[in-house]
């Protein structure tokens, strides 16, 4: 399958970006790693005038202020995955990216198209909501930020509108004491997610983020000094008023059963230090 | 390196250790660029999506998928295929071990095979030496339709540790 | 009587290295789509995007005009070159179908076939200008599913109904049978659809020149000689007027046997254009076009006395097809040996089988490797497995009670099939060896202590190879039984193979240089085949059925015999000495009296070819031999699979923590190429128990083209697999030599459900549907809860 033919622009700044986006509108779509993209246009599934290539902008790095870290929108995943500050300061990150997909695709695939794509079974989304990152978007009106449990709408639908480019993710870094998980079911290994969870737990509250069971990842908050059961019954019962999908392979009730397990086990790895 | 219509664009990068200029449509994918207009067949399309890797080659230093890759995008980019490498000898180990464990049956899949592996070799170090089953992970982004995969298993770990870079299991 | 060498190691039988391996290694392949041609076009092809639609008006104007454009042809463009096809077998009988055309014309029946061609200079223009043409489809309702073919209207006009195929069985008295039986166990099994996912994607250049009126056909396929008659036929030229040349193929597995609408095509865009035409089936295209295989929908039971002997099999399979029976082997192929061999290692008195093939509007089914085998075994396993928990006994003691006993040959079984020599008992002691069986079951309690659901599956199968006429010739089909070889002595003492059976990757070729090699007594690096080529080789069948070596090179071993023959008779004027008392070792002429080496092969071979003024006979030093196996219709290989698995009843994720072959396949020419093939097929058996899955919606649209969503096995989720082997060779040929590359896929599937149910029963489930997801597991499990 032949990709439609399109025009290519390769901006050196980003404002000669921006510039571009707004004037041509839908015709053009922005290429980072072209993981997902080139994929949708080698099937034919879109047919833009324009590829903008913004790898030649400087957004690609990965650099600490202070309790923040901050990740650049065109870093890919294999940046992070070989970053010993990741490794250190942000370890969700770390135990998240050896799911994505596989190496020659974590080499060139990047963080801030993996936000912008927003695949609900994709494993950044997860990881950035799970530790409420700031998501850092660029227009020609200015720049603005974006809380992580604000972004993500819907469908592959987020915050980020039309001409506008996401340009970096900030995180705070992880305190003493944090505890992560992060755990995926899929059919074969580097696959989408069938079902997965991430979760952080600091100070007194556990955020988990279930992802691959609906349209978009799905934060659910629990306070730490509940009782296992009691945890478990109030997720259950949380678990069916959210909006669950099936796919091709399960049911949104198999669904269901898996972000249980997913759950139960997240919760008994995150107890097991002592505080 | 911007082009006004669907024509060509140019684009410089060292393909197997050679600088060139190379003319190139948008459109087209690493793995057309290479075997249409450079001759080299030794990278395969297997599904134009990523998925089967047999196209992967290597690019600054980091394998990838020749057809989710556009030259267009690799100005000043670093690029080997199988060819190449298999020209600085790089492979040696790697080709003798598969060629003992027989770990080639049709060949679609093996310049792949090769070029991941090598990655594998590259990467692997005295100190986290991978195992089995780390290998296997490690492949597993490539799909081969006529072998069991074990003999692939075997033929890297074979190699590995003909480079001196196993653990003992 | 030719004699085999008795000094030299033999080569037959040794474990070589692939010497044409080192070349896929360096990245220098000759697949279809490596080699460049002068004044080449490529054809892309507008599908039916629906499963049934009439198809209207078709406005190519606007796509004639754009780039690269060179025609656009429609069935009435191209009728004029090639004939309609039918897909049916006159053994196969009463099976219908109707006739299929290179391109739709008028109504397309699955969704992708192909109704228009577009030839331009690029394969991306061609796309291109697929956009651009604008057909007027009247979507009709397409027949989707099973359960309503028999009363739906029939898929194409000229059917009386949806009934591709029937067939009945009936052998001894089944009623009586479970009348009186002590226990029934009946199943109804669901066998998905697959479709076979060769990495190379269908290929051929057609290339017609008019200047010597000769069409010549780049093809990736396993059978040269079959496409160029079947071709010479439908396009009405001459067999001397085709050529097929295949070089390399990335794996066909049954894909590349058939005749293809959009191949055909092909040929005929280049017959109107009079240059090269090349298509490549890229990986969409293959989803929608390539044959799949395997949807059946079996009930079935199975008769036991009390003490756990089989007494009578009951089988009903719906096998549903496609739109058209595949040319020319059927869609009905499948589905016969299904009921021809379900029950096949077991001893019972009485059989009745019920084969229905019901057309769909769905691409085409046909042949993927190990035919029908692998649902055939998973039926009778899967019953005597569930035997074996009613009467509360081992699975493997149950089974070694009931196989035909080791001494019991030849046997015939009640559907008629012939076994000349198996060994079922000695492979199911061999099984139980090999696993360390008795540890397993000990590992198994010990794991369930902890919560762990470890499941164990046998499966004891029989694998038909080196088929005879009976399979399609006895039906009328041009698909040849026998191969042939021509073994030529060159100048220099070396040898040339010309072989009708070429490589797929199998390693065909090395098999035949060991044979070549040991039978006219020459180093195997003195020896080079050839393939691939219709005008140079013998005619024959090519590889399918597991015949390559068993028939492919029982024709070079005897070729090579006889070549040695003639050598020695000139060795014999030569040397003045009697051809008795002279041997060929290492490519020397030497003594059978003493160990003198009396003349080097090339200095024969110089004389015979330069100076033979001097012998009193012209020397003739190439010998063709053709081969087909006469004794039994097929050769019968017999084994037996074992799987250990471990299913999370949390999250019905099933885990494959090692495999067991032991198998049976006679003669191995080289048990290392063997092993692999073996673990290939196997890996293929367990693609489809656990993964593979053609998955269509009620307009029969198929929801899952891609490789992303249609899951083939990687080498994560695959266990390591153990081969042992058993060797009991047929005598039906020189070499004793039976076939192995299907019998891993056969019974991978049974074991493996097997091993779930197995590791399922500690919580009252069971599975019955292939693939075995994690959905359906959690279901099983979900139902047996509220059973309970």
């Amino acid at each position: 399958m032949k990709a439609p033919g399109f025009k290519y622009f390769k901006p050196a700044a980003l404002d000669e970006a921006l510039h571009f986006l707004h004037k041509h509108g839908d015709a053009a779509r922005v290429l980072a790693g072209g993981q997902s993209l080139l994929a949708t246009l080698n099937l034919r599934l879109s047919a833009p005038d324009w590829l903008v290539d913004i790898s030649g902008i400087s957004l690609r790095g990965i650099t600490c202020h202070g309790d923040t870290v901050r990740i650049g929108a065109t870093t890919t995943h294999r940046d992070i995955e070989r970053s010993a500050v990741v490794h250190e300061r942000l370890p969700l990150l770390a135990l998240a990216v050896p799911h994505i997909a596989h190496q020659a695709i974590r080499s060139r695939g990047t963080l801030g198209g993996s936000l912008a794509l927003a695949d609900p079974a994709a494993e950044w989304p997860a990881v950035v909501l799970a530790l409420n990152a700031a998501i850092e978007i660029r227009s020609l009106e200015g720049s603005r930020t974006v809380m992580a449990e604000d972004y993500f709408k819907g469908l592959y639908e987020t915050d980020l509108q039309a001409g506008e480019i996401l340009t970096g993710i900030a995180f705070k870094c992880c305190s003493d004491g944090d505890r992560h998980y992060f755990r995926e079911l899929s059919r074969r290994n580097g696959d989408y997610a069938s079902a997965g969870i991430a979760a952080v737990r600091s100070g007194g509250q556990v955020r988990f983020v279930l992802f691959g069971v609906g349209v978009m990842p799905l934060l659910y908050k629990a306070d730490a000094s509940e009782a296992l059961p009691d945890m478990s019954a109030r997720f259950h019962s949380a678990l069916e008023s959210m909006e669950i999908v099936g796919d091709l392979f399960f049911s949104a009730a198999s669904k269901r059963k898996l972000a249980r397990e997913l759950f139960e086990r997240a919760c008994i790895e995150l107890g097991k230090v002592i505080d | 390196m911007n082009s006004d219509d669907e024509s060509t664009v140019a684009v410089t990068f060292r393909l197997n250790g050679v600088d060139g200029t190379h003319r190139v449509q948008p459109r087209t994918h690493l793995v057309d660029f290479l075997r249409d207009s450079q001759g080299l067949v030794g990278t395969r399309a297997g599904c134009e999506h990523g998925v089967c890797g047999a196209c992967t080659v290597r690019i600054d230093g980091a394998i990838a998928r020749g057809c989710l890759v556009l030259p267009a995008q690799l100005e000043g980019a670093d690029v080997w295929t199988i060819e190449g490498l298999d020209g600085t000898g790089e492979l040696k180990e790697l080709q003798e071990a598969f060629h003992q464990c027989n770990a080639v049956q049709c060949g679609f899949c093996t310049s792949g095979m090769l070029v991941t592996a090598s990655q594998l070799v590259v990467e692997s170090s005295g100190d986290t030496p991978p195992d089995r089953a780390q290998i296997r992970e490690y492949m597993s982004g490539n799909l081969c339709r006529c072998t069991g995969y074990q003999s692939i298993i075997d033929a890297v770990k074979l190699a590995l540790r003909a480079k001196g870079n196993t653990s003992h299991d | 009587m030719t004699r085999n060498p008795t000094r030299q190691a033999p080569y037959i039988g040794a474990s070589i290295r692939r010497a044409n391996a080192m070349r896929l290694l360096q990245g220098r392949t000759r697949y279809v789509d490596d080699a460049k041609h002068q004044r080449l076009v490529h054809v892309a092809f507008l599908r039916s995007p629906f499963a049934h639609c009439e198809i209207g008006r078709i406005d190519s104007a606007a796509a004639a005009g754009m780039p690269g454009v060179v025609g656009i042809y429609t069935w009435d463009d191209l009728s004029t070159y090639c004939k309609p096809w039918t897909g049916t077998l006159k053994h196969l009988q009463g099976m219908v179908s109707t006739p299929q055309t290179a391109l739709a014309s008028g109504i397309a029946r699955w969704q992708g076939e192909p109704i228009v061609a577009i030839a331009a200079e690029t394969r991306a223009q061609a796309e291109d200008a697929l956009n651009a043409i604008d057909i007027e489809f009247n979507e009709l309702d397409p027949l989707a599913d099973w359960e309503t073919a028999l009363s739906a209207d029939p898929v194409s006009a000229g059917l009386t109904s949806n009934i591709c195929f029937e067939r009945r069985i009936e052998a001894g008295d089944v009623d009586a049978a479970f009348a009186s039986a002590g226990l029934v166990v009946e199943q109804t099994l669901h066998f998905g659809r697959q479709t076979v996912v060769a990495l190379e994607g269908r290929s051929v250049v057609a290339d017609w020149n008019p200047a010597d009126q000769m069409l010549t056909l780049h093809h990736s396929t396993q059978v040269p000689h079959m496409m160029r008659d079947l071709v010479a036929e439908l396009f009405g030229l001459k067999a001397i007027d085709v050529r097929v040349l295949c070089g390399d193929v990335g794996g066909s597995f049954g894909l590349k046997i058939h005749i293809y609408p959009d191949e055909m095509a092909t040929i005929a865009i280049s017959r109107h254009l009079s240059r090269p035409v090349k298509f490549i089936a890229d990986r969409l295209e293959s989803f929608a076009s390539d044959i799949q295989a395997r949807h059946h929908e079996v009930n079935a039971r199975m008769a036991f006395a009390p003490d756990g002997r089989i007494t009578a099999l009951e089988v009903m399979d719906m096998a549903p097809i496609g739109a058209y029976s595949m040319f020319p082997r059927t869609s009905g192929t499948e589905g016969n040996q299904v009921i021809n061999y379900v029950g096949g290692p077991y001893r019972h008195q009485s059989y009745r089988a019920h084969l229905r093939c019901v057309f769909q509007n769905k691409v085409p089914t046909s042949q993927f490797r190990a035919v029908g085998h692998p649902i055939a075994c998973a039926v009778a396993e899967s019953l005597i497995d569930e035997a074996a928990r009613r009467l509360n006994m081992d699975p493997l003691t149950l089974r070694q009670m009931n196989v035909i006993p080791d001494d019991a040959y030849p046997h015939t079984s009640l559907s008629g099939m012939r076994f000349e020599k198996l060994s079922h008992q000695a492979a199911l002691a061999e099984t139980a060896r090999v696993t360390g069986y008795a540890a397993l079951r000990q590992l198994q309690k010990e794991s369930l202590k902890q919560g762990r659901h470890l499941g164990i599956g046998i499966a004891t199968m029989i694998e038909m190879t080196n088929p005879g006429p009976s399979i399609y010739a006895a039906g009328g089909a041009r698909i040849s039984s026998q191969d042939g070889a021509t073994l030529r002595l060159e100048p220099d003492g070396s040898v040339t193979v010309l072989l009708s059976v070429g490589e797929q990757g199998q390693g065909t070729e090395t098999a035949v240089t060991q044979i070549a090699a040991d039978a006219v007594g020459v180093h195997i690096t003195n020896v080079r085949m050839l393939s691939g080529d219709t005008l140079a080789t013998p005619m024959g069948g090519g590889t399918w059925g597991s015949r390559g070596i068993g028939i492919g090179g029982e024709a070079v071993l005897q070729a090579g015999r006889a070549l040695r023959a003639q050598i020695l008779a000139v060795a014999a004027q030569l040397l003045n000495r009697p051809a008795e008392e002279l041997d060929i070792q290492g490519g020397e002429v030497i003594s059978t009296r003493s160990p003198e080496v009396l003349m080097g092969l090339s200095r024969l071979a110089h004389v015979a070819y330069y100076a033979p003024d001097g012998l009193g006979a012209q020397p003739e030093l190439c010998v063709t031999r053709h081969y087909m196996p006469r004794d039994y219709p097929v050769a019968f290989t017999n084994g037996v699979q074992t799987a250990l698995v471990e299913v999370d009843i949390k999250t019905g994720f099933v885990r494959l923590l090692k495999h067991w072959v032991v198998e049976d396949c006679g003669v191995l020419v080289n048990p290392l190429l063997a092993d692999e093939q073996i673990r290939g097929g196997v890996v293929q058996g367990l693609g489809y128990a656990l993964f593979e899955e053609c998955l269509y919606d009620d307009r029969a649209q198929l929801l899952n083209a891609t490789l992303a969503d249609y899951l083939v096995p990687m080498a994560g989720e695959m266990p390591d697999i153990e081969i042992s082997h058993l060797c009991t060779p047929t005598r039906t040929s020189q070499l004793g030599a039976k076939g192995v590359a299907e019998c891993g896929t056969c019974g991978a599937p049974a074991a493996v459900l097997n091993a779930v149910n197995d590791a399922l029963s500690s919580v009252g489930a069971r599975v019955n549907q292939f693939p075995i997801t994690p959905e359906r597991v959690l279901d099983a499990i979900s139902e047996a809860s509220l059973e309970r």
